[in-house]
């Protein structure tokens, strides 16, 4: 089994490489994506990802190249739309989520001459895992964990305050649109895994978890990526045990962790740790 | 020697109307300004102009190159999402050795709470943590707005007490928003009001200001001593218009448009307090 792993022969083990890197990448910036009311605009972002595979066909371009270009250029428009902001900015996500979605959907139907299969595109597909898509995640994710280190003092004070941030000379304007960045990507290598309809659950429900157990937000980030692999472990042995679809499989194992976070189980974790080493809560 | 910051007939616009507008404004190396005046009298945006964080839509605003700025906002809101010790908050835009924090945490007086969630202080807590994140910068302009908000009337003492000796061992300039005119702090060295516009400023005593005039007549803890007394002759309107005392109304709250102050005078010098 663990050999098999290694090996990345068999489409299984591939499928759990290639998800714990997207739960890795996905628990930071989802721990952003929470403290910035952002779940909407990644809900948004990741339908967006359809129209951009229905472009990807058309052009006959890179699949994860067209999303990632998709999901910053409806990124763009959002902070356009917003800053005219006649309509609040759920409504103006909304309208886009369901816009783009509807788009891709159609133009997908529309190629008649390209079979696709659509629920493998919305649910993901763990046997459509190659060699390379490992590759492009992980080199991919590197780059995005890197960046958001980077980056991650004033983004993180702009998320607690942008104008104090911004008044103390850390441009905050730069941190956030390099984060849109860092989404995006995150979404166009994470789609083939979870599906359009089910990234942004990666996101929210792994940083929504660690939340309980942390005391700071790096604590936060580095519980999230952890709570996220167990989520991808739990999920995929349960979808090759009962022969269900990768994606809500994944989604599923990281909701149950959720549940179990709300237990007792979660303070007493916490109040134990805090006897044992009370130095590490303020770390 | 140069100013700090310095605002040239700066204003911002928004929706056609002009909730603030010809501001002129310097605050010098070690110098306390402050800007009085009622709700939306655009106190908090003119310290915003200063600070760069809107851009003037008229005039200017610049801040002496390389300036090290430290700000205390007026809301800052924590949700339960973020897990944020006061630690960490005080970490927020710069790196800080666990010495340098557990003094400025001993300074103003909350070093018994560095663990606590930022969410957990009460409200004069939270403005002393805010100051201490503010002052760990090593400021050269500090930027307060309404600092005492929140805070019960002892506290505000105590507050006010601490804002001045900052500024006396920081030595640094400071921008300080208060909405209240009756609690202008003794050691301010010039008074802004501002509604809409500049309507007047001038300094409280020098006298009254000076620590031996305090020492000797026991005031520090009074609080109201550069009470200033101003009776505004012209009201905003909810449309944006303005009523003037002698029963005009017009579109804009200039100084230019001659309704200020029937003496005719643009500036006045605040009149001694004592």
């Amino acid at each position: 089994m663990l050999a098999d792993l290694f090996a990345l022969d068999s489409f299984f083990a591939r499928a759990v490489v290639a998800g714990i890197g997207v739960a890795l990448i996905a628990g930071p910036l989802g721990c952003f994506v929470i403290w910035r009311r952002l779940a909407y605009f990644g809900d948004t972002l990741s339908h967006a990802a359809l129209l951009g595979v229905a472009l990807a066909f058309l052009l006959e371009i890179n699949i994860t190249l067209a999303v990632f270009i998709t999901s910053v250029l409806i990124s763009i428009s959002l902070l356009m739309l917003q800053k005219r902001a006649t309509l609040s900015s759920d409504a103006v996500l909304g309208l886009l989520s369901h816009s783009s979605l509807a788009l891709g959907l159609v133009v997908l139907a529309l190629m008649v001459w390209i079979r696709i299969d659509l629920m493998s595109l919305l649910l993901g597909d763990i046997l459509a895992v190659s060699k390379a898509d490992i590759d492009v995640i992980y080199i991919g994710g590197a780059a995005v964990l890197v960046m958001l280190a980077l980056i991650w003092r004033p983004l993180f004070a702009a998320t607690v305050n942008r104008e104090l941030a911004e008044a103390e000379g850390m441009n905050p304007n730069r941190a956030n649109i390099i984060f849109m960045v860092l989404l995006a990507i995150m979404i166009a290598i994470a789609m083939k895994i979870v599906g359009v309809l089910l990234i942004t659950a990666m996101l929210i429900i792994p940083a929504a978890t660690a939340r309980r157990f942390s005391a700071g937000p790096e604590q936060m980030a580095v519980l999230a990526a952890l709570i996220g692999v167990l989520a991808v472990l739990f999920g995929l042995f349960g979808s090759r045990t009962w022969d269900t679809q990768s994606g809500p499989s994944i989604v599923l194992a990281s909701f149950f962790l959720f549940l179990v976070s709300l237990t007792p189980l979660a303070s007493w974790l916490t109040a134990r740790r805090q006897r044992r080493n009370p130095k590490e809560m303020s770390s | 020697m140069t100013p700090l910051i310095t605002l040239q007939n700066a204003g911002i616009q928004r929706d056609g109307l002009w909730p603030v507008r010809g501001v002129d404004l310097a605050v010098n190396p070690g110098e306390i300004v402050t800007l009085i005046g009622p709700n939306g009298s655009g106190k908090s945006t003119t310290a915003k102009m200063a600070l760069g964080i809107l851009k003037p839509d008229e005039g200017t605003a610049s801040r002496r190159p390389g300036l090290q700025v430290g700000y205390v906002p007026q809301k800052i809101f924590i949700d339960w999402t973020l897990p944020l010790t006061v630690e960490r908050f005080m970490q927020l835009t710069g790196k800080l050795t666990p010495s340098e924090c557990q003094s400025a945490l001993e300074a103003t007086g909350i070093a018994h709470l560095s663990r606590a969630e930022m969410r957990h202080l009460s409200g004069g807590e939270f403005q002393r943590a805010l100051l201490a994140r503010a002052i760990t910068r090593k400021p050269e302009l500090l930027v307060l707005d309404e600092p005492v908000q929140g805070v019960d009337f002892s506290g505000e003492i105590a507050l006010y007490d601490l804002i001045k000796r900052i500024r006396d061992e920081l030595g640094c300039g400071m921008l300080l928003i208060s909405h209240d005119l009756h609690l202008v702090m003794a050691a301010t060295d010039r008074v802004i009001c501002l509604n809409g516009h500049i309507c007047c400023q001038g300094s409280p005593k020098a006298v009254a200001s000076s620590v031996e005039y305090q020492d000797l007549f026991g005031v520090r803890a009074d609080p109201a001593l550069a009470i200033y007394k101003h009776r505004h002759d012209h009201t905003h309107l909810p449309d944006g218009t303005v009523s003037h005392a002698d029963g005009t109304v017009t579109d804009n709250c200039h100084p230019g448009d001659g309704h200020h102050h029937s003496d005719g005078a643009t500036e006045k010098v605040i009149p001694d307090a004592r």
